[in-house]
């Protein structure tokens, strides 16, 4: 029976790398081989369609407003929230739950309803276009999820931390920065990995608040699905350059994965 | 009830051990009598948790045997030794009653309803339990919750042994001694042998008769209360137990004579030679240190009131020398003579006692 | 959140965070209430009208039908992802080189851009030159998620279990590592068996976490759109048009505005009172024990 049981994860992996794996396949072969005839692995590898990415401006500044407004974000996001979050850890004040419970909500605000509301708000203080404007716009859910994972960090450091350093004549910004943030650097690490996550793979309100000059990868993406008729092996190549900064992320945090999630406050 | 051995027992947690140190459990014998109360004392890591977990199965030792009885367990698992174990936090099944609780290890065997309800109420009854078996587990304090897990080890009438791993830890303090107070009864009662993991020395030499004294993977000593804190053996037991600790002066040998600070000192043992370049020592509990009209000069330094009497520090050149005076009895003024009880003096080499057994 | 001081300068440093949530979600929700009450021709002008969209709404067969579809759509992503998830933690070593492999794995579909993933599976599912599509065809199956509604609600399923049902893994297995040894040790002495260490040990012990999984699937199942709509456009037809598709269709393009932000108010409030009813089972559930 213990045999059998690692059966279950074994052919879940399996599963998940499945798709991936034809995604790849797909990106090293011309659109013509794909759409000829189908095969497990590419008759004739080719790089055009990742040479074509990396050269082409259309495509590589794609990924780089993309990465932009994403990082933009994080810090905004995580520096914000970080004063907030200690405020909720170590204070009551006047309306604190509610406030609390308030910045939850929109967590859980269907990006679809902002969508057009957004468009208008972010033209009308002429921030439409600009890599800016994601960034806030996604801070309206990752704002309250870094204020949640931070609070539970905090909340397991004693305040006797706090009092030790009032006593012994620090003035708080001192405090906070020399003292508090170090000893939370694993908590700062993991709300800084699910807003990089949570801003990465949103692309409704990406796409709505940007046209040229900030265009998400993708957009890039979907323009060329419509537009250039099928260009699949082009897509696929695209694709899978995303995944990439992704890989990157989970690699080095992946000692810090299972505690993120083990305060339950994804 | 059964007599437990172990013989030849050695653990490391390395696959491959190489050097001394990776040993966590360093070789020795040893029997717990059938019936008996018994402690391991020591600090932490000393490994007297590996050796519980040995003894109860949840460890398989890298050598040696573990025997209940006549019986060779060492390949069986945890529930086929018929053993018991409280561990340092409460383990209680929350979602069920506390009745339940008390109840699934002998559901779990197939006993019959009547039975169980019998058994059930009875250990209840003893535990102090009884009128809250329909209350749900998870509702009760940590002591409570602690006598569900001792409850459910006495429920089963084949118990060979009941160990327990540091179990007061999470108690109150003021719950502590009744709870303290309920195992002895019940050891006195159900005549159960029983092993008990602690890092403190009261808990200890209240409840055993007899206590095995760890440290570094090692049984330092071995003895009852009185044993481990009249004649120690190492200097370890000596300076762990007691409070304050034993007193460890440098010392000399020559020509069968001890000597501290060039006085000459009887000793309740009589070594004849001792090991070459080990480091010696005279042992003395400050209990057996008294003043008196001659002996070894000291001045008073400090004088500490812990109730029914006073430890009063005195210094001889640069050794602090500590003993216990009665809060009643008078003190020199400035300097005085300390003389040692020569019954309960001894001579350690490189921590080991020296002279064989005390006369 | 207890031991905590009075303290009402706290104010100050929420102070930022208030701001530009509020900027980001007070105005544009006002934007829409807004709309939602008048009507538009065009040319920036607007006449009151109430509640006509709110009832244009609440009645049409369009929203219900939407509504519906979305319903089953949440029940069924449900019902796969969590006891899947749970399983496969179960089924996970403890601790080790090869559950830090295993959790890294199962965390990528986790960081694929929405749209990246929605494209994934239209190539994976293409029956001519897609690996899932050819193969299903091959063994016999008529498979093709473009023209047929059950083929396209089973595609749309499954990779929604692909995408999500790591994060109910890795919340689970956070969960159990949580719990400690001493309680499976005790219950070896017990002699339980493996069915009753799960019923009375692994799923109290884990109910806080599993009632998070179920409250985010629940919530982000019900706002799907970016990789619902690469894989299958809403269709065919209308098939798969779930809440968030509809509502888009509705605002972006027709721009009808008045029952587009109607919509929107429904389905906002729809998604916080479920959401205010888990939160105020789980925090009610903290507090008893």
């Amino acid at each position: 029976m213990r045999r059998v049981k690692w059966l279950l994860p074994a052919l879940y992996i399996l599963f998940v790398l499945l798709p991936i794996y034809w995604l790849l396949n797909m990106s090293f072969k011309t659109t013509n081989e794909i759409l000829g005839s189908f095969t497990w692995w590419p008759g004739h590898i080719t790089l055009e369609n990742y040479r074509t990415i990396l050269t082409d401006p259309t495509w590589y500044t794609g990924y780089l407003n993309s990465l932009a407004y994403v990082l933009m974000n994080t810090v905004i996001s995580v520096s914000l929230a970080l004063p907030a979050a200690y405020a909720f850890s170590r204070y009551r004040f006047m309306g604190d739950k509610h406030l609390f419970f308030w910045l939850l909500s929109n967590r859980m605000a269907p990006p679809a309803v902002f969508a057009l509301p957004f468009f208008q708000l972010y033209s009308a203080i002429g921030l439409f276009d600009t890599h800016v404007a994601v960034a806030l716009a996604h801070c309206l859910f990752n704002i309250p999820l870094a204020v949640w994972i931070l609070e539970g960090f905090m909340s397991g450091v004693p305040k006797e931390l706090d009092e030790t350093a009032f006593v012994d004549g620090y003035p708080f910004w001192r405090f906070f920065i020399r003292i508090f943030i170090p000893t939370i650097a694993a908590g700062i690490g993991v709300a800084a990995f699910f807003c990089f996550m949570f801003s990465w793979v949103e692309l409704l309100l990406a796409k709505t608040l940007t046209a040229v000059v900030a265009k998400p990868i993708a957009a890039v993406m979907t323009r060329t699905a419509s537009t250039s008729g099928y260009e699949l092996g082009l897509l696929a190549a695209a694709g899978a350059l995303t995944i990439i900064p992704g890989a990157f992320v989970i690699y080095f945090v992946r000692n810090y994965i299972a505690k993120g999630f083990a305060l339950g406050r994804v | 009830m059964a007599r437990i051995s172990l013989k030849n027992l050695r653990h490391s947690y390395r696959p491959v051990p190489s050097a001394e140190s990776d040993w966590a459990l360093k070789r020795f014998e040893m029997t717990f009598p059938d019936g008996s109360a018994n402690a391991l004392l020591g600090p932490s890591g000393c490994g007297k948790t590996t050796l519980l977990n040995v003894i109860s199965g949840l460890l398989k030792p890298s050598e040696g045997s573990v025997w209940f009885d006549d019986r060779d367990v060492t390949l069986l698992p945890p529930d086929a030794r018929q053993i018991a174990q409280v561990f340092q936090f409460p383990v209680v099944y929350d979602t069920m009653s506390v009745y339940d609780n008390l109840a699934f290890p002998l559901r779990n065997r197939g006993v019959a309803g009547n039975e169980v309800d019998r058994r059930v109420r009875e250990i209840a009854e003893m535990l102090d339990l009884g009128d809250m078996l329909d209350r749900k587990a998870s509702g009760l304090t940590a002591d409570g919750k602690q006598k569900i897990s001792l409850g459910r080890g006495l429920v089963r009438s084949d118990v060979n042994v009941i160990m327990f791993d540091e179990p007061l830890t999470v108690i109150d303090p003021e719950l502590k001694w009744r709870l303290r107070s309920k195992l002895k009864e019940l050891h006195r009662r159900l005549g159960i042998t029983m092993i008990y993991v602690t890092h403190d020395q009261t808990e200890a030499l209240t409840f055993a008769d007899s206590v095995v004294v760890m440290n570094d993977g090692q049984v330092v000593q071995a003895g009852t209360p009185v044993d481990l804190f009249e004649r120690p053996q190492h200097t370890f037991v000596g300076h762990f137990i007691g409070s304050p600790g034993m007193n460890l002066l440098p010392a000399t040998f020559d020509g069968g004579v001890a000597r501290f600070a060039g006085h000459a000192l009887r000793l309740g043992a009589n070594p004849a030679t001792v090991p070459a370049g080990a480091e010696l020592q005279i042992g003395v509990r400050p209990e057996f240190v008294s003043f008196a009209g001659s002996g070894i000069p000291v001045s008073i330094e400090k004088v500490a009131d812990a109730g029914r009497f006073r430890v009063v520090e005195t210094r001889h050149g640069e050794f602090s020398i500590r003993l216990l005076v009665g809060e009643d009895m008078p003190l020199p003024s400035e300097s005085a003579f300390l003389q040692f009880d020569a019954a309960f003096t001894y001579l350690y080499a490189d921590g080991w006692r020296q002279g064989g057994e005390p006369g | 959140m207890s031991g905590r001081t009075p303290n009402q300068k706290a104010w100050w440093l929420v102070m930022p965070v208030v701001l530009l949530v509020a900027f980001n979600a007070v105005i544009p929700l006002m934007t829409v209430v807004n709309y939602s009450v008048q009507e538009t021709f065009g040319d920036n002008q607007f006449f009151f009208e109430g509640v006509t969209w709110f009832e244009q709404i609440l009645h049409s067969s369009r929203f219900h039908d939407a509504l519906e579809r979305q319903l089953l759509f949440t029940a069924i992503v449900l019902a796969i992802e969590v006891p899947l998830g749970v399983a496969i933690a179960l089924a996970m070593p403890r601790s080790g080189a090869w559950s830090s492999v295993c959790l890294v794995l199962m965390a990528m579909p986790l960081l694929i851009p929405w749209n990246v993933v929605g494209a994934m599976w239209n190539i994976f599912a293409l029956p001519d030159i897609g690996l899932l599509g050819h193969s299903l065809n091959a063994l016999g199956f008529d498979y093709n998620f473009t023209r047929q509604p059950l083929a396209a609600w089973s595609t749309l399923v499954a990779m929604d279990v692909w995408h999500w049902t790591s994060l109910v893994v890795l919340l689970a297995y956070a969960g159990l590592s949580a719990i400690p040894t001493a309680f499976y040790q005790a219950a070896k002495i017990d002699g339980a068996s493996a069915w009753a260490v799960f019923c009375y040990i692994q799923l109290p012990k884990m109910k806080r976490v599993l009632m998070i999984a179920v409250l985010l699937r629940f919530m982000d199942s019900f706002m799907i759109y970016t990789e619902a709509i690469v894989l299958t456009g809403g269709g065919p037809g209308n098939s798969t048009s779930l809440l968030s598709i509809d509502l888009v269709k509705i605002a972006l393009g027709q721009f009808d505005l008045g029952p587009a932000a109607a919509m929107s108010l429904i389905y906002f409030l729809i998604i916080l009172l479920l959401s205010w009813v888990f939160y105020a089972v789980m925090t009610r559930d903290e507090a008893q024990s």
